[in-house]
């Protein structure tokens, strides 16, 4: 009874987490993190990581991931075993959250699509970083979505390069991690 | 082996050591000696020079020499897994670690503690390419349940204790320590293990009160129960062991065993169905397949346990307890997780069992027990010898043999396996009765895993009868290790069922690819009895039945080391056996079934 209810209903449907990581900051860290993933056969579609607590010495790491509801789990659970892991929180089922990332995205264009790029900015609240007479770099922060939005937007102006920092993310109201 | 808060041991002479003027090397011995080490599987070479002077100026651990940096730590698995605790290796930086990483694999799919201790080059050459250079925390990273490079001098006590801490605690496997020659050179700052609980890993050991209590309540409503045991049961010490066999005679319930979890339940108990899985007995795999209630104690839903997953255990409410909680939901998704040490939860269950007041549905039971005696009565484990005393040996035959002649000599018996057929016939044929008898490599199917692993167990147990349970082509994997049984006067006996192949292998060529025996066939074997003597071993070899238990006898009698050499019945097969890709209730009992392989799918030849 466990498997059919349990099992399958959850079974296929993918859905994306963001799962926050506190860990030791020690060498090797990283790598432990990144080797579960390749190694099990996870999804990373971003990840982030900074010294947050410099005192503890202690790192967060942000990954985005996509996955079975089962698969979620399962990664959650592989991390938190992991020996310099503190705490594992999966901000997508355990409440609201903000996440944000940062993108820098070249255009080159002249003429009509110069400006029709300056406008664009204008409407997502990029800032310009970079002028030259054939191009632009802006600044954008915000979601995953919102850079998609951008950067599919500026492809047919003249998008030219993309760097993305991947995603940043917190839980909202009181809860810490 | 869960405790939270690491051990604090007395320390008669800080006052000597305070201050940093003893080497790193004997720091490191010190803390062993902190950690209760006796004995220490290695090989030495240029990296860890410093730390073979200073074992030879102390009497405090023994060193055992092996012949390859893999036997060391399959000889800390046998140590670790026959007595309950922690193993430890010392190899060389470069080659001496990267041969070790198969054994730290093996411990690690087994969760055996182990801690591994590997030299390396000095920390201003690492990154250099320098002679004997290897990355071997880059390395050892997916084969470990943790490790570590050790940097600063202020650092090694200290990741020394927390190694043996994590190697042990929770869900025990292998742990790396690197050390850097200037750092065993170098003076070294003593530290005693700290009793606080450990920074970041703290294993939950207490299960919680209400998943038991929903547990007890499914299984004392249950029609059809089956207890599933594993390896956790064994890790968690003789304890859990005993409370296991509370538990299943209190409440009557039918118990199997995975290939880890044998002497975990006495195998002459009632209640005791045999081994499941892909080579498990019938009634074992049937009562799994019907059961409407399933406890799971220490056992990971293995692909080799479970079959075809989608026709696993279809009706059954599955309770499982583990204290890794990784393995929950991992294979198999289940109505009551139970995170914990397995004494504890057993512990719990029975408490909760005496409390909870609903009476256990105790006709549907018996029942069920009825149900169950019908698929013993098949007997699926039977095989036939003839008893004329030139007929060929059937390899099952000699394993009862061996096993009733050991029963009979009255010692204290422990067995090791390589791995294939042999290895399938010893978890068929030879019944444990108690823990921590029975090593062998289950999750990473290790060949050359037996010897060593017998060699260590021999040095923990010197004077209890060590078996290797062989076939003669894993034997030769690890076949210097004569030479350390050889040296230890370690009277490990070897039993090889000598059929000429590569038996698992052939046997899969025979039922899923047409008999088409590519490359399976022992050719130019040694002769195992001149084998024997020349590393100062006994010899003996068994051509036919009426030589069989002469052998045995003999070799059981023999004070030293011997190999006998078995020459059974090149072409029997490893029976009943589920196909790749089939489930519990699609078995094969034997020749008569063979012909059940042809409905195996691609997807099924697909799986190993």
């Amino acid at each position: 009874m466990s498997q059919t209810l349990a099992g399958t209903a959850r079974e296929e449907r993918l859905r994306k987490a963001t799962i926050s990581v506190l860990v030791d900051n020690e060498s090797g860290v990283l790598a432990r993190v990144i080797g579960l993933f390749s190694g099990r056969g996870y999804n990373i579609d971003s990840l982030t990581v900074a010294a947050v607590d410099d005192d503890r010495g202690r790192s967060r790491i942000n990954v985005v991931t996509t996955g079975t509801e089962m698969v979620i789990e399962q990664i959650k659970a592989q991390l938190d075993r992991l020996v310099p892991v503190h705490r594992v929180a999966d901000l997508t089922k355990d409440g609201p959250h903000v996440a944000r990332e940062m993108a820098l995205i070249k255009v080159v264009a002249t003429g009509e699509n110069r400006v029709e790029s300056l406008r664009i900015a204008g409407a997502f609240r990029a800032r310009t970083v970079d002028t030259t007479t054939g191009s632009f770099v802006f600044e954008l922060t915000g979601s995953i979505d919102k850079v998609d939005a951008f950067i599919e937007l500026m492809r047919p102006i003249g998008l030219a390069e993309v760097s993305r920092t991947g995603i940043a993310a917190i839980a909202r109201g009181v809860e810490t991690l | 082996m869960n405790a939270l808060v690491q051990p604090a041991r007395p320390d008669p002479d800080t006052s000597q050591q305070s201050g940093a003027t003893a080497s790193g090397a004997e720091i490191l011995l010190r803390v062993l000696r902190d950690q209760g080490v006796d004995v220490v599987f290695g090989y030495p070479g240029g990296a860890v020079l410093p730390i073979y002077d200073a074992l030879f100026q102390q009497d405090a651990i023994r060193h055992i020499l092996v012949r390859h940096e893999q036997a060391a730590v399959h000889a800390a698995e046998g140590y670790a897994r026959s007595t309950g605790r922690v193993g430890v290796v010392l190899v060389t930086s470069g080659p001496g670690a990267t041969n070790a990483v198969t054994g730290l694999l093996d411990a690690l799919m087994d969760s055996v503690p182990v801690v591994c201790l590997t030299g390396q080059v000095p920390t201003h050459l690492i990154g250099n390419d320098a002679f004997q250079e290897a990355d071997t925390t880059g390395i050892t990273r997916p084969v470990t349940k943790h490790n570590y490079l050790v940097k600063q001098s202020c650092d090694l006590a200290r990741t020394v204790h927390d190694a043996f801490y994590v190697a042990r605690s929770g869900r025990p496997g292998p742990v790396v320590v690197d050390l850097p020659k200037d750092i065993l050179i170098a003076p070294a700052p003593y530290v005693a293990a700290s009793t606080k609980p450990h920074r970041s890993y703290r294993p939950i050991t207490q299960p919680d009160p209400a998943a038991i209590r929903t547990a007890v309540r499914a299984l004392k409503a249950a029609r059809r129960p089956v207890v599933y045991a594993g390896g956790g049961v064994i890790n968690a010490g003789p304890e859990a062991s005993r409370l296991l066999a509370e538990l299943v005679r209190l409440a009557d319930l039918p118990a199997t065993l995975t290939l880890m979890g044998l002497g975990c339940f006495p195998a002459s108990d009632r209640h005791f169905l045999g081994m499941l899985g892909m080579h498990g007995t019938y009634e074992a795999n049937l009562a799994m397949h019907g059961c409407d209630v399933l406890l799971n104690i220490g056992a990971r839903f293995d692909d080799r346990v479970t079959g075809r997953l989608s026709a696993f255990s279809p009706d059954s409410f599955k309770i499982h307890a583990d204290i890794d909680p990784s393995n929950i939901n991992k294979n198999v998704a289940v109505d009551v997780p139970i995170v914990g040490d397995a004494a504890l939860t057993l512990r719990a269950l029975i408490d909760a069992w005496h409390d909870e007041p609903v009476p256990q549905n105790t006709a549907a039971l018996a029942a069920w027990w009825r149900e169950i005696a019908g698929w013993r009565s098949i007997d699926s484990l039977r095989f036939t010898q003839p008893p004329a005393p030139d007929a060929v040996i059937k390899p099952q035959f000699a394993v009862q043999r061996l096993a009733q002649l050991c029963a009979a000599s009255g010692r204290d018996t422990f067995i090791t396996t390589e791995v294939g057929q042999h290895q399938m016939w010893a978890a068929q044929h030879f019944p444990f009765d108690k823990p921590n008898r029975w090593m062998t490599s289950g999750g990473l199917g290790t060949m050359g895993y037996g010897l060593p692993a017998a060699s260590g167990v021999q040095v923990a147990h010197p004077d209890a009868l060590v078996i290797d349970i062989a076939g003669e082509a894993s034997i030769l994997m690890n076949i210097q290790e004569m030479g350390t049984l050889a040296q230890y006067r370690l009277p490990v006996k070897i039993f090889i069922l000598n059929n000429e192949y590569m038996g698992m292998v052939r046997q899969w060529q025979e039922l899923l690819h047409g008999s088409r025996y590519s490359e399976s066939y022992s050719a130019a074997l040694p002769d195992f009895v001149k084998l024997a003597e020349s590393f100062h071993a006994t010899g003996l070899r068994a051509r036919n039945v009426g030589e069989l238990d002469d052998v045995i006898e003999r070799m059981l009698a023999e004070p030293g080391p011997v190999i006998a050499d078995i020459c059974v019945d090149k072409l029997e097969n490893c029976y009943p056996m589920i196909p790749s890709g089939a489930a519990h209730n699609e078995m094969i009992l034997g020749p008569e079934h063979a012909g059940r392989t042809a409905s195996i799918t691609n997807e099924g030849m697909m799986l190993v």
